[in-house]
């Protein structure tokens, strides 16, 4: 089988200049050419997939946050004696995660989503996750 | 030379589940960084959309079992009562009590941040595969989550050694 011209794997990827789009195209017909198949599939899924971790990133963060500032959140949220309110949180934070996947994922599978506005939107989420499990912010919270 | 059950689930969860984290993470960053139409020739791409597939994956189980062993086997062990327990010698001191005040209450939360995202990127892998070579966003995104998943994971293993050398769970 034959090889595309330009540069190859074996070399360091920083040696090698970024390819203008034309020279992609190019690339990326060869490729076809040589039996590579490239199925056509929307980018709605991964745009799901990727909002859906952000909110699973945010609910973790938002769950933290409410054991701290609430007792009676707190005491709900201790589903295991030994691991204590982290076992509902994370178990929570995982099944909003899914849930949510699983309705974007129903809602946008036939459309073409954009995956950069996807990951704007999970980069805030993903933010207010961070913020939410950091102790300095979620201690701020306690009673 | 004798390791504790204790001892055994310590190191299955940082060592075990970790070292496999960091390899698949290495091998996975660099098979989507390099996935691009001028880097590869049609008999590469096969075989490392499929080294990406196993690497993604395996990426994402071994964040899962991190997490999982971490919160539901090790941790108890952690914040038992007991005045010898690890948590319990941490709070005993004003010296040490940072190392759960901030360290333990940060990683045990931001480490479940990781499989999620993880999981995200070995979704996108399978489901995109080799669209990932002609859709360069795409792609960086799945890199940039990658990247994320893995410093949330470096938060947590970062504490969880530091931690482990103050009070070990034993």
């Amino acid at each position: 089988m034959s090889t595309i011209e330009g540069p190859t794997a074996a070399e360091p990827a920083d040696d090698v200049p970024r390819a203008t789009a034309a020279e992609r195209i190019d690339h990326e017909a060869r490729l076809r050419g040589e039996g590579v198949e490239f199925p056509d599939k929307p980018e709605g899924p991964i745009a799901a997939a990727i909002i859906a971790g952000g909110i699973g990133a945010a609910a973790l963060g938002l769950f933290t946050t409410l054991a701290e500032a609430s007792t009676d959140i707190h005491d709900w949220l201790e589903w295991d004696a030994d691991v204590g309110p982290l076992s509902g949180k994370t178990i929570m934070a995982v099944i909003v995660w899914l849930v949510a996947w699983a309705i974007l994922h129903v809602r946008y599978r036939n459309r073409p989503y954009e995956t950069r506005r996807a990951f704007a939107i999970a980069m805030v989420l993903i933010g207010l996750g961070v913020l939410g499990t950091f102790p300095t912010f979620f201690q701020a919270f306690a009673p | 030379m004798h390791f504790t059950g204790r001892e055994w689930w310590t190191l299955i969860h940082g060592m075990g589940f970790g070292a496999v984290f960091l390899l698949a993470f290495a091998g996975g960053l660099a098979g989507l960084y390099s996935l691009r139409p001028d880097l590869l020739s049609p008999a590469g791409v096969a075989e490392r959309m499929l080294r990406l597939r196993i690497g993604v994956v395996a990426m994402a189980v071994a964040a899962w079992g991190t997490v999982i062993t971490g919160t539901w086997v090790v941790y108890p062990w952690y914040r038992d009562p007991a005045p010898d327990s690890p948590r319990s010698q941490l709070l005993a001191d004003s010296s040490t009590e940072d190392w759960h005040k901030f360290g333990m209450e940060w990683k045990e939360h931001i480490a479940w941040i990781s499989p999620i995202l993880a999981t995200v990127v070995a979704f996108i892998v399978v489901y995109y595969g080799t669209n990932l070579i002609r859709h360069d966003r795409v792609r960086r995104t799945a890199m940039a989550l990658f990247v994320l998943s893995f410093l949330f994971a470096g938060v947590a293993g970062a504490f969880g050694a530091f931690i482990t050398k103050v009070a070990p769970v034993s």
